[in-house]
């Protein structure tokens, strides 16, 4: 599957919280062959400071050559990226990494705030092909509500089973995601995660005792997003570095080396 | 006919680092395009003056622990810490692709002591496809590595002497510009018998976070590339050039054809793009357009007419 660098136009960029962007835009070769969990390097400027692309994972793409990408503001790339305009060009490099990996039977979905943003287009998949044997059980977490709502929409109307927690309890549950896990366990073929480390650590450890597979997609500052530069080592569970970008960022729950931070 | 005639014949882009011949002066710099493979769905490497690959020891190494990275204002820091396969699966995995590449390679070698260096450039002279080996003596994040060789002039050049004896390759040294005074250590190696010499590598660096009061990488200090450093490798490259007679490979910060024509006309004959494939994977290719570009508007048939054609004076 080759990536591409591809000059993609801006269709339209919404905010859809206080810091959270869907840009739309118009890439035809990322979008026929992006899979979900991969991502894309987004040259967020067009001088040399910032320097470097930011890693932004795919949300949805679409068969016409639509692809969107949903992203955080959390430092000076992605504050330049949020003031981009429908019309402009935006230089992306993709699809990039390993995806999440699809395999039959009931599943669950577990997002904690941006992490969410991968999963629909994961839900996407497996609804389509069937592979979740109609049960796809999504549970989504943020810190509040105002921060969730745009993020969890467009779960239940694939037909996914749709369950909340806020931090501040504005919305669902009040607590963490991560504790609506546990009873759904024993139902569960495989689990799929995205979100803070600590989020997947504990899913990763409750899967571990439930003996359910867990896939992960993990996060990592990053230059070249092509396994070039090796910035983007993670801890294995083998005690080798992992490298985010070509061997993630989807990896197994069990090939991370999971730390408390 | 007549049209042929009006087509201009296209500037002649080959240059010559000593022994070893190139169709162009646009290398890949060592660290920032892996073993090739990486970028081949991006870039034409055919059409590439030289790959150089990415740093091989004797051992395998695993590297440095994260973060190994932090961007600057128009660059950035690393320690990645020499992660790299090892010479044999070097040979194994990553040689059968190179040969492949239609474009000369160069392998970067780095070792611990004079005998590490010398016993790479011995198992890498029987492989076939090698077209020269660099000589890494100035990577500055492995604390018992290379940096003692690259800051004495008397250990760069015992190590120059070394690899020399054990390979009949092109021997290309890359300095350090993290020394009092680079053209001392330009000297030790020329006259020590280098068919060439690369510069610069990355200049030690450090990044701290305010909020956390902790530093940005992990091994705490990392060397700083990109846009930033040019200025001063260009420098560099200028000082070296006025006083050693061997080729010279200029490095540091190129992203453009402006970028690798003023390293040119400071006395390089060749560049290395690094941090640019980066955030640009199409550079290389595009600087190659670019000089040949630039020399068509200048009117000049050949690159070799611009190596350092600075004009100095009035």
């Amino acid at each position: 599957m080759p990536e591409h660098q591809e000059k993609s136009i801006v269709q339209s960029i919404e905010r859809m919280s206080p810091s959270v962007y869907r840009l739309t835009l118009h890439a035809p070769l990322i979008a026929g062959e992006a899979r979900p969990g991969q991502f894309a390097m987004v040259a967020c400027g067009s001088t040399l400071d910032p320097l470097l692309r930011r890693p932004v994972s795919i949300h949805q793409c679409s068969a016409d050559g639509r692809l969107q990408l949903v992203f955080k503001v959390v430092g000076r790339g992605t504050q330049l990226l949020s003031e981009i305009r429908a019309g402009q060009t935006l230089d992306l490099l993709g699809p990039l990494g390993r995806g999440f990996r699809l395999s039959p039977g009931p599943v669950a979905l577990i997002g904690g705030g941006i992490g969410i943003a991968p999963l629909l287009f994961l839900a996407q998949s497996l609804m389509q092909t069937g592979q979740a044997d109609g049960s796809c059980r999504v549970l989504l977490g943020a810190q509040s509500g105002e921060d969730l709502a745009p993020l969890a929409a467009g779960f239940e109307t694939l037909g996914c089973d749709v369950e909340l927690a806020t931090d501040d309890g504005s919305l669902g549950r009040h607590g963490l995601i991560t504790d609506l896990l546990p009873a759904h366990l024993p139902n569960l073929g495989k689990v799929y995660a995205c979100g803070p480390h600590p989020m997947m650590a504990a899913v990763a450890a409750l899967c571990a005792s439930a003996q359910v597979d867990c896939e992960v997609s993990l996060e990592a500052h990053m230059a070249c997003g092509l396994g070039a530069c090796l910035g983007c080592a993670a801890p294995g569970a083998d005690g080798r570095y992992k490298h985010v970008c070509k061997h993630g960022p989807v990896f197994k729950a069990a090939e991370v080396a999971w730390t408390t931070r | 006919m007549d049209n042929a005639m009006t087509i201009p014949s296209p500037p002649d882009l080959r240059v010559a680092l000593g022994p070893l011949a190139l169709a162009n002066p646009v290398m890949t710099a060592s660290g920032t395009f892996g073993y090739a493979a990486e970028f081949a769905n991006l870039v034409h490497l055919n059409r590439l003056g030289g790959v150089v690959v990415k740093g091989i020891s004797l051992e395998p190494r695993a590297g440095n622990p994260p973060p190994r990275i932090f961007e600057t204002a128009a660059g950035m820091l690393n320690a990645i810490g020499l992660e790299n396969v090892g010479v044999k699966r070097f040979i194994s995995d990553k040689m059968p692709y190179l040969r492949t590449c239609g474009c000369r390679i160069v392998v970067n070698i780095l070792g611990d002591s004079i005998d590490d260096y010398a016993a790479l450039a011995g198992q890498l002279s029987a492989v076939a496809g090698i077209d020269a080996l660099e000589v890494n003596i100035s990577c500055p994040n492995v604390k018992n590595g290379g940096v003692a060789f690259g800051t004495a002039p008397e250990m760069a050049a015992a190590v120059t002497r070394a690899v020399k004896q054990e390979t009949d390759l092109p021997v290309i040294v890359k300095l350090s510009p993290n020394v009092t005074d680079i053209v001392v250590m330009a000297r030790a190696v020329a006259e020590s018998g280098a068919d060439a010499l690369s510069l610069i590598n990355t200049l030690i660096g450090m990044g701290i976070d305010a909020r956390t009061r902790r530093p940005r990488l992990a091994n705490v200090i990392g060397g700083l590339s990109g846009p930033a450093i040019k200025p001063v490798a260009l420098r560099m490259v200028w000082q070296v050039a006025s006083a050693v007679s061997i080729p010279i490979i200029g490095i540091g910060g190129i992203g453009t054809a402006e970028d690798a024509i003023e390293f040119l006309l400071a006395g390089a004959t060749a560049v290395q793009v690094g941090t640019a494939n980066f955030y640009n994977p199409g550079a290389t290719e595009q600087i190659i357009d670019g000089i040949a570009d630039y020399l068509r508007q200048q009117g000049e048939s050949s690159v070799q007419a611009i190596i350092g054609g600075l004009r100095l004076g009035a």
